[in-house]
């Protein structure tokens, strides 16, 4: 029989909301436990509700100066700078002093970082690898746990990537990334789900520490393998939108010679890679910005070992 | 058909098409962009055709506004407000686009129309925005919008009302109609809402320059749906919301809503509904943009618009 992973338990954990300030799920679950926090509290740990980003929250926009999800890198931390005027790189350290220091044994045990997109990525699970023991397990137990709707699993981090995002201040991470919803708008079945999945997630820590055994399982989770920009003109604007057929076909199978483009002449602009892939994050309205249209993605079958609290 | 039914008016010379007067509604600010570069597809003849941006700044930021809300700034306050070093970018730009498309009040240099384009994060499918009940010539081309459309719906939302009509940008030319196209959020640019919009501008255009030519457009009748009232989310003494639009009003732009129907959940989970005592259609349910309006959706009744006949006049 495979051995047993023995992780320490989770004592400290926060949410983060309002990382972005105009993803509205989030914001508001936050500024409701804040009010109200006994629907974050277990038997074994309470968790610590904050806004990521105040200020781009009162403004309701993604930042203010520059992209708070990607300021959690060596360079921003280290750079103690005080020239730098970046409110987001301020708020970095912040973050950092009150959930780290990033890779600190007094960091906090776990972070939630709870997003929404505009693409229709449904209940997204967002972990960094496959080799995060931990939040793997956790995606399992939400799997299984809340069927709702399916809950796919996103890998975000490309070989040999540094990790930038807020969540990567804690020692483990999971973020949710609810979609399809607009910028700036609360959709009640979007939150009701960002709440469900939640506290679903709570439950399986609180298991965790009180010492349940997580058996090995294989799990189906989807890996960022190429980020695809808008066609454009010389002059940078874009010349083609996503295709219709493409438009709100998250996580389903893109084959080669499918249309993923139309010009606006009408004319498609076919996939040309070799192999069938899976996009996500199509039509990401703060994918603009980054030229980004869609992601591309490989599906794999990971297998994980059985995992227990360290006694 | 008596002559009496028709009304004969000059005909149309200069139209406008505006396109990002919200900067974050990018349908309009595309197509605009496009047709300042290639603008064969809205030439008609006989026709003046001036596609334009209206918030420049804003389009850059690809934000609704710099300062404040353009599309609400056409008022003679504004447009009659000196300019200092503090006066906002917008009340700036609406006396420029005045300037240049207007002056607004029925003078003859104004433009004789302009289509507004804008997009929603509400299901509201394509609408055209009327100002008044009175013109007919703005409800004939409702009309002809209306039928080339059809079967596909476009719904005509009227804005004429006291004290909740606003001063739009459009409303410098004779004949001001929005085009308003949805649920798009703010940012995104989908195929699916610049077909859409792209069809009402074409047969718009197609409408004046078929009246140019002389053709007698008989009476009509449209179904349009007027503004009644604003409803807010319910807020706490901090003014902060503490409910939602409920999900089965979500998405229901346009449908009946009746007394005792689900309005709004709170996050307890209660459901909060609707009290008034007759049928309303809903519409703008959960617009990103007006959360700071203090709107969570726009009250509407039905109504029918009747328009006499009209025919251009050709000396």
């Amino acid at each position: 029989m495979a051995p047993i992973h023995y992780l320490p338990s989770l004592k400290h954990v926060a949410i983060c909301g309002g990382t972005h300030g105009n993803e509205m799920s989030g914001i508001f679950l936050v500024k409701h436990w804040l009010r109200n926090p006994t629907e974050l509290q277990r038997d074994t740990f309470h968790a610590t509700p904050f806004l990521g980003n105040p200020r781009a929250v009162d403004k309701c926009v993604r930042y203010i100066d520059r992209d708070l999800n990607r300021t959690f890198s060596a360079e921003f931390l280290n750079s103690k700078d005080s020239d730098i005027e970046s409110y987001e790189v301020q708020r970095t350290w912040e973050v950092n002093q009150i959930f780290g220091p990033k890779g600190s044994f007094q960091a906090y045990d776990f972070m939630f970082d709870l997003h929404n997109t505009t693409s229709n990525m449904g209940a997204c699970l967002i972990v960094d690898s496959e080799h995060s023991l931990l939040p793997m397990h956790m995606c399992n137990y939400i799997q299984k746990h809340y069927t709702k709707s399916s809950c796919p699993i996103f890998l975000y981090q490309l070989p040999g990537e540094e990790t930038y995002g807020i969540s990567s201040v804690a020692k483990a991470a999971l973020a949710l990334e609810l979609g399809p919803q607009p910028q700036g708008v609360l959709r009640a079945d979007l939150l009701a789900q960002m709440q469900s999945i939640m506290a679903c997630a709570l439950d399986f820590t609180d298991l965790f520490n009180k010492g349940m055994l997580f058996p090995a399982f294989k799990i189906e989770a989807h890996k960022v393998a190429q980020r695809i920009d808008y066609p454009r003109y010389s002059d940078g604007e874009i010349s083609a939108v996503v295709h219709p057929n493409l438009q709100d076909k998250d996580f389903l199978p893109l084959k080669p010679g499918d249309p993923i483009f139309q010009t606006v002449n009408g004319e498609p602009i076919l996939y040309e890679g070799n192999d069938i892939t899976y996009p996500a994050f199509i039509n990401e309205a703060a994918y603009y910005e980054k030229k980004v249209a869609f992601v591309l993605m490989e599906k794999h079958t990971f297998s994980l070992p059985a995992l227990q609290k360290k006694f | 058909m008596t002559s009496s039914q028709v009304v004969q008016e000059v005909p149309m010379r200069r139209i406008a098409i505006f396109g990002g007067t919200h900067g974050n509604e990018l349908s309009g600010v595309f197509l605009v962009k496009r047709w300042q570069e290639d603008g064969t597809e809205i030439q008609r003849p006989g026709l003046e055709v001036k596609p334009f941006m209206a918030n420049p700044r804003a389009v850059e930021k690809c934000c609704r506004y710099i300062d404040c809300d353009l599309n609400r700034v056409f008022d003679a306050d504004h447009l009659g407000m000196k300019v200092t070093d503090d006066t906002p970018y917008e009340v700036k730009r609406a006396q420029e686009i005045n300037c240049m498309f207007g002056p607004k009040g029925g003078h003859k240099e104004a433009y004789d129309l302009i289509f507004d384009l804008h997009n929603t994060t509400a299901n509201m499918g394509s609408t055209l925005i009327l100002e008044t009940t009175t013109n007919d010539f703005t409800i004939q081309l409702c009309n002809y919008i209306k039928d080339s459309l059809a079967p596909e719906t476009c719904s005509v939302f009227l804005i004429e009302h006291p004290n909740l009509k606003y001063a739009t940008t459009r409303s410098i030319a004779k004949y001001p109609v929005g085009v308003e196209v949805g649920p798009q959020p703010q940012g995104v640019l989908r195929a699916d809402i610049l077909d859409k919009m792209r069809k009402i501008v074409k047969h718009g255009l197609d409408f004046l320059h078929i009246f140019n030519t002389g053709k007698e457009f008989p009476p009509c009748t449209i179904e349009v749906y007027k503004i009644t009232e604003k409803v807010d989310y319910p807020r706490n003494k901090n003014n902060e919301i503490i409910a939602v639009v409920h999900p089965n009003l979500q998405d229901q732009d346009w449908q009946p809503l009746s007394p005792g129907d689900p309005m709004f959940l709170t996050f307890e989970g209660k459901t909060i509904p609707y009290e008034g005592d007759s049928v309303i259609y809903p519409t703008f349910v959960n617009e990103a943009a007006y959360y700071e309006k203090n709107q969570a959706f726009i009250k509407t009744v039905k109504q029918k618009l009747s328009a006499k006949g009209v025919r251009a006049c050709l000396s």
